[in-house]
């Protein structure tokens, strides 16, 4: 803990890099051009302050090429800026790329070691944790073979769980959330909600901008190397959202949109328990999202989506079409999608809807829609209070039992 | 404008403390990987000594006839040990140097994703090396056991050369390391300066075949004092007199290798530093 109570202190950063033309890398280039490379500057961060508190969960969006990767590097040390400080305090871990530094000849037992030492562990701290690190990577049958044998998913796994046993009162974490298969996603999600609870200081960039609203609580948007805002994760990644999509698709509602365009989502209904398209519904009810489609041509095994967001910007449900393997061969023209849903456990509050098409792989949009739909739920029957959903099931006191959500 | 970098540009003293176990570990991880994937591993390290030895041996002893100077006390004879005892010296140089210039470029993915003291790179490298030439020595010391040449109460005075030449031979690495990384082509000039080097070093002839002047152009030049110039003759004449005369180097010929492995890091170090902010852009 630091007296101003920042893990991360970045005060007037600048960093420049150099794209050369032609590289001027052979002594006798250099001395034919008397030492002049030919080289252009170009400034990836340009005079960038900014504080991460002890103990937040700070996360950096922006384009590619907005720098956000640049000042991550700055603050792991690996890049030295041309001006400005960086100040981290604390014991700082970086997981920029998994397993770099494993020999592939040498077994996996002995790059953990390795590259726990590379990372900064010592061997006594390294012996403690080593049972951990070989769980939490799955690999107890492998942990002697070399690396060199091992599957893409085992290198990435074992790489991550050293890193993220180092145990770091500041992590500073580069694209790497979705490494490994669901199971590991999950184990290092835990992982880091364990990290977050201890009180660590997590810095991550993402282009994954779901998963940096829901671990992140504040967030940095970088523009071209300027930092254009700093504050709560939701409202950041909504304004980014819609000066980045803006451009693309010009949308009428008010909400954000992006995608390629072959086929769109053109209307998105929320239909009350009479089947009638509403704004206003009660906690328990029979509702029905409906999505209406048009494509302008043919389009295989799209896949479609519903979301519902919270005022705050929190996920609360993401369910999709290829999740239920409902995915048609291909569309034409226009249709629906409905999401049919018997009791709402939506609590009493207001919430938006998004809706996408992607296609097969969900890499690629057509048309998604953010935020498009803004509805009202007032309470219901499951007389549930707090929080944002109403939980199914019974109470059972002393013996007296009741329905969480009785049935009128 | 001026730049305030976030740390001291080196890596402090503290640092490399705590980076004690990542040097070890990257030394285990050069000697490991060098000979993994050979049938004969480790014998490699003695077998390739052994092959130059015997075609030095052959052509100088027998084509050039070198006459190997008696060894003063052991009165020793014997052209291969007394090439030995300074190519083995000579190798760790050239593997160390040459291993010293690659170490930054041989791990650039390591240094664009991670932090650590870069310099313990081309450290681990020489110290792998260093360990290397120890195993050679003792197979020589062995074999030099059964020509009657006990070297046992000399191995301190080893040592002690030992310490000074990697610490020179850590200097060069560093600054050619990090030069490389800027000027690909250091790498030829570096081949070619080791050979000039090694005809300007006492290892395959001995030292007494220099002669103290010569004419150059109506000039006199006292050339045994130029010659003497190079570190490397001291470190071969010292392994030399440890090994084969079984007698402890002159005391100016030891303080002329400290002087020279203090400058070679000095400046080793300056260099380093000089090229060390944009490793993680230039790699």
């Amino acid at each position: 803990m630091t007296s101003t109570g920042a893990a991360v202190v970045v005060e007037n950063v600048s960093k420049r890099f150099r794209l050369y033309h032609e590289r001027n890398d052979s002594l006798k280039v250099s001395l034919l051009r008397r030492g002049r490379a030919r080289y252009e500057e170009f400034w990836a961060l340009k005079d960038v302050s900014l504080e991460v508190p002890v103990g937040a969960t700070f996360g950096f969006v922006g384009e590619n090429g907005s720098g956000k990767s640049t000042l991550l590097k700055c603050m792991a040390r690996i890049l030295r800026p041309e001006t400005g400080t960086v100040r981290v305090e604390g014991k700082m871990s970086a997981l920029l790329e998994v397993g770099a530094g494993f020999h592939p000849e040498l077994s996996g037992r002995d790059n953990i070691f390795l590259n726990g030492s590379i990372l900064g562990l010592s061997k006594r701290e390294l012996d403690s944790k080593f049972d951990e690190i070989v769980e939490f990577a799955g690999l107890e049958r492998f942990i002697d073979t070399p690396v060199k044998n091992y599957s893409s998913g085992m290198f990435v796994r074992l790489g991550f769980s050293v890193a993220i046993n180092v145990d770091p009162e500041v992590l500073l974490v580069d694209e790497i959330l979705a490494v490994g298969d669901e199971s590991f996603q999950r184990r290092c999600g835990e992982k880091f909600a364990e990290l977050r609870s201890e009180g660590k200081t997590i810095v991550v960039v993402s282009h994954a901008l779901e998963s940096v609203r829901t671990l992140c609580d504040t967030v940095a948007w970088l523009e071209h190397g300027v930092v254009q805002e700093v504050g709560s994760a939701g409202s950041v990644i909504d304004r980014y959202l819609g000066v980045a999509h803006a451009e693309r698709v010009d949308d009428g509602n008010g909400g954000s949109r992006w995608g390629s365009g072959e086929g769109r989502v053109a209307k998105i209904e929320l239909l009350g328990p009479d089947g009638a398209a509403t704004h206003t519904v009660h906690t328990g009810d029979a509702v029905t999202l409906r999505l209406h489609y048009a494509t302008t041509e043919r389009i295989e095994q799209p896949v479609f989506g519903i979301a519902i967001v919270s005022l705050e910007g929190v996920l609360l449900a993401g369910p999709n079409t290829r999740e239920v393997d409902l995915v048609p061969d291909y569309i034409e023209g226009e249709g629906t999608v409905d999401l049919v849903i018997d009791e709402l456990s939506l609590l009493a509050g207001t919430y938006d809807i998004s809706a996408s098409m992607y296609d097969y792989t969900c890499q690629h949009p057509y048309d998604h829609r953010h935020r498009v739909v803004r509805f009202d739920v007032e309470p219901g029957v499951p007389r549930q209070v707090h929080g944002l959903v109403a939980l199914s099931g019974s109470w059972n006191v002393d013996g007296a039992t009741a329905a969480t959500m009785p049935r009128s | 404008m001026r730049a305030i970098y976030c740390g001291p540009p080196m890596a402090t003293l503290s640092e490399l403390t705590d980076a004690r176990e990542l040097f070890q570990n990257l030394t285990l991880r050069e000697l490991r990987g060098k000979y993994k994937r050979s049938v004969l591993g480790w014998l490699w390290s003695l077998i390739n000594p052994l092959a130059t030895m015997a075609i030095f041996a052959i052509v100088f002893r027998f084509v050039l006839r070198i006459d190997p100077p008696r060894g003063d006390p052991s009165a020793l004879k014997s052209y291969p040990f007394f090439l030995l005892s300074g190519l083995l010296a000579w190798n760790f140089l050239s593997a160390g140097m040459t291993g010293g210039m690659g170490s930054l470029l041989a791990n650039g993915n390591l240094i664009k994703k991670v932090y650590f003291p870069r310099e313990i790179l081309t450290a681990s490298v020489t110290a792998s090396w260093a360990v290397q030439f120890c195993i050679e020595l003792s197979v020589l010391a062995v074999a030099l056991a059964f020509v009657g040449n006990v070297v046992v109460l000399w191995i301190p005075g080893v040592l002690l050369v030992l310490a000074l030449q990697a610490v020179f031979v850590y200097g060069i690495g560093l600054a050619l390391g990090a030069l490389v990384v800027y000027f690909r082509d250091v790498q030829h000039l570096v081949g070619i300066a080791l050979q000039l080097w090694f005809y300007a070093t006492p290892v395959i002839y001995p030292v007494e075949y220099v002669p103290r002047v010569a004419q150059l152009s109506g000039y006199e030049i006292p050339f045994l004092r130029l010659y003497q110039l190079n570190p490397m003759v001291h470190f071969v004449e010292a392994y030399r007199d440890l090994l084969y005369d079984l007698r402890f180097p002159p005391a100016g010929s030891l303080a002329y290798m400290a002087g020279a492995a203090l400058v070679s890091v000095a400046a080793g170090r300056a260099i380093f530093n000089r090229f060390e902010h944009r490793l993680a852009e230039e790699l």
